[in-house]
């Protein structure tokens, strides 16, 4: 997986005072956490049913060896191919050739974070094969040149009138004087461009949001439509999945099925749940002759013994970044990854290694709303304070805050100069903050102050506010 | 090929432990067949356990909340002028696409001359496309489509509006009872080669959140609700 670069403190400041930016993603503040949590109140079950989930997948990662040699096997037994995948090139290069062996030329693409992971339209395109995105937000993205901003709503850091502007660039063959500033317009102009696309594309490729060992099917969860024309009119079908993807049974994927489009667009159930086996059987007058899937490991191996294993129970609903307040403030770009919001920020480390992304640890409160709503009760906070002391004890994180947090550990560990400090720093701000019960500028936080004031101490510490109150108890 | 396979499991077994001790593999291994060969239900949603004439209603309720339309009739041989009816009155041509499913082509289609009948997979140039339904889940007014020789997918998608015939006799409470139904008919480990779970017309909300019908898939889904359970 490539990082796609830059500084996250410079993304994250140039986010923050982008007006288009900030404008989409009010979007995302209102409308996805109440839409869950309607959905959530509307099914008593839906608590213990995210115990269930959960436990699901802790069993199926406990026995992920079986499970997976299981799902080879029906896979196998139902006509179709497994190819195993250690690395993003083993990926591309598993997926390259079965294009070439098509005689590929167009390949149509259903939503797919591990397409994203192992970069393929750019590999695609190399060997002479055009890639076309056919969700509507990926669509929008691959024709702006950019990545997804949510791992569910793509272009969710746009609004229609820029995308607009994008139709109209792109679409040069259609009258200009056209109607195009609502989104039913854009909806239906997409629709009819990629029609045509959808009929003229030699192999399809789509992910799975589960894979089913029992029958060796893979499930796809989708909305638009677009997932099943994309694995039913071609001749080839590719799925692309990583190994966590695996569950025991088909109930099993029914389970978590109720959890999850509740949790990511507050759904009862997606509109379209799809479930493949193989490739076309005999009296079949449609369907792909051909269906592969290529099993991707990337880093999931190492993360499986070790406590960040509890994060491969996600499925990648998009709950935890629609209720971050730091994805809200700076949206899916700014972290500078595949996987944006707490569930990238647990993630990409883990795939780039913490040197490659020590920051984004930090792009958290620890508010715990991220954990509050994870279907599969991921505890997304303490994997984040994890990460941070990996990063502590490896010394990536910079001079300057080791020498404040050891300067504070050293104190913090002798309770008398604790007290003592405390109570100075205390008084001494309460003094200075006497007059507006604020303070706009402190000695070493300039970082902090340049943009927020800190509400002065009321004069005495918490330890001695507490100690007055147990004595007056008593 | 099959040094990336060695290399893959390779690194889950270890990571797992395996190999260390004979009695905990052994376990591992029955555990996982177990499992397997049991499926196991979890918790079921209690919204969809009623009498069998409530349960048709629940899902006729679910299903119009997911924006599908819905017409009942008693007798299967109103099919036809029911669909022709609903054509003309959605400003839609009376030309449709149907499976080559015995259930559909046995209707009395003559009764109808106005309204062309082809059968078969779906073209491009399909506006309405008509199907069975394997079963009808209740809980979220979700339809199971099975794919096969009298149910091509591509009609499940393609064209503009798909109309599907459900019968009431098909409606389960819980997706758990129409995988049972499907385990009775292909075989304990048997699927067709597609099973599509639909519920309501296409939609997306990739612009803005707004919610829009009719993205790729049909803009219209029509259902079709013969007789009464039980």
């Amino acid at each position: 997986m490539t990082s796609l670069g830059g500084d996250f403190s410079e993304n994250a400041r140039a986010a923050v005072t982008d007006p288009q930016l900030q404008r989409a993603m009010a979007h995302v503040k209102t409308g996805f956490i109440g839409k869950r949590a309607k959905a959530a109140a509307r099914l008593p079950e839906f608590e213990v049913l995210r115990d269930a989930s959960r436990d699901i997948k802790d069993h199926t990662l406990a026995h992920l060896d079986l499970y997976l040699e299981r799902f080879e096997t029906q896979v196998t037994v139902n006509g179709g191919h497994v190819h195993w995948c250690a690395t993003p090139a083993e990926a591309r290069a598993a997926i390259l050739d079965i294009c070439r062996q098509a005689g590929a030329r167009t390949v149509t693409k259903g939503k797919s974070m591990i397409g994203e992971e192992i970069d393929i339209n750019a590999h695609l395109e190399a060997a002479g094969i055009v890639p076309v995105e056919t969700d509507l937000g990926e669509y929008i993205v691959q024709m702006r040149h950019e990545r997804p901003s949510h791992i569910i709503a793509p272009a969710v850091h746009l609004t229609k009138d820029t995308i607009e502007a994008d139709f109209r660039a792109h679409h040069r063959d259609l009258p200009a004087d056209r109607q195009l500033s609502e989104v039913p317009q854009l909806v239906d102009e997409a629709r009819q461009i990629l029609r045509q696309r959808f009929l003229d594309a030699d192999v399809g490729i789509t992910g799975a949001n589960f894979l089913v060992a029992e029958t060796g099917s893979s499930i796809i969860v989708t909305n638009e439509g677009n997932g099943d024309l994309t694995q039913t009119l071609p001749r080839v079908h590719i799925v692309i999945a990583s190994l966590e993807k695996v569950v025991p049974t088909l109930e099993d994927a029914t389970t978590i099925l109720r959890v999850l489009a509740r949790s990511a667009t507050g759904q009862e159930f997606s509109t379209y749940t799809t479930v493949s086996t193989g490739p076309r059987r005999p009296g079949d007058v449609d369907g792909p002759e051909a269906y592969h899937v290529v099993l991707l490991d990337n880093g999931r191996t190492d993360l499986l013994d070790g406590p960040f294993r509890e994060v491969l129970r996600c499925i990648r609903c998009g709950a935890c970044m629609n209720h971050c307040p730091v994805y809200h403030a700076i949206g899916g770009h700014a972290y500078g990854s595949v996987y944006p919001g707490p569930i990238g920020a647990v993630l990409t480390p883990a795939l780039l290694g913490i040197e490659a992304a020590a920051d984004l640890p930090e792009a958290s409160t620890f508010c715990g709303r991220c954990e509050s709503v994870c279907p599969m009760r991921i505890p997304l906070p303490n994997l984040l304070r994890h990460w941070r002391e990996r990063a502590f004890a490896k010394k990536v994180t910079p001079g300057s805050v080791r020498a404040g947090i050891g300067a504070w550990a050293f104190v913090a560990r002798r309770p008398a100069l604790y007290a003592l400090a405390t109570g100075v720093a205390a008084r001494a701000l309460a003094w200075l903050g006497r007059r507006r019960g604020r303070l706009s500028r402190l000695p070493l936080a300039g970082g902090w102050t340049r943009f927020r004031d800190l509400p002065a101490p009321q004069g005495r510490t918490f330890r001695e506010q507490w100690a007055a109150q147990k004595s007056a108890r008593r | 090929m099959s040094g990336n396979r060695e290399r893959v499991l390779g690194a889950v077994r270890r990571a797992l432990g395996r190999g260390g001790n004979a009695d905990t593999d052994a376990a591992a291994t029955r555990a996982v067949a177990e499992r397997l060969a049991g499926h196991r239900r979890g918790p079921i949603p209690a919204r969809s356990r009623l009498d069998p004439a409530a349960q048709v209603d629940l899902f006729e309720t679910m299903a119009r909340e997911q924006a599908a339309t819905i017409a009942r009739v008693t007798d299967p041989n109103a099919i036809p002028a029911t669909i022709a009816g609903y054509l003309k009155t959605s400003n839609l041509p009376p030309q449709i696409r149907m499976a080559p499913d015995e259930n559909l082509t046995d209707l009395p289609w003559a009764g109808q001359p106005m309204l062309e009948v082809a059968t078969g997979r779906a073209a491009a140039e399909d506006r309405v496309s008509l199907t069975g339904a394997f079963a009808g889940i209740a809980e979220t007014g979700t339809l199971m489509l099975l794919s096969g020789p009298t149910h091509p997918t591509t009609l499940n998608f393609l064209p503009d509006v798909h109309i599907v015939v459900l019968r009431a006799d098909d409606v389960v409470g819980p997706y758990e009872d129409a995988w049972e139904r499907v385990r009775a008919k292909y075989g304990a480990e048997g699927l067709p080669r597609t099973v599509n779970f639909v519920t309501g017309p296409s939609r997306t909300a990739d612009i803005e959140q707004t919610i829009q019908l009719g993205a790729h898939g049909p803009r219209r889904l029509h259902i079709i609700l013969v007789g009464e359970k039980g």
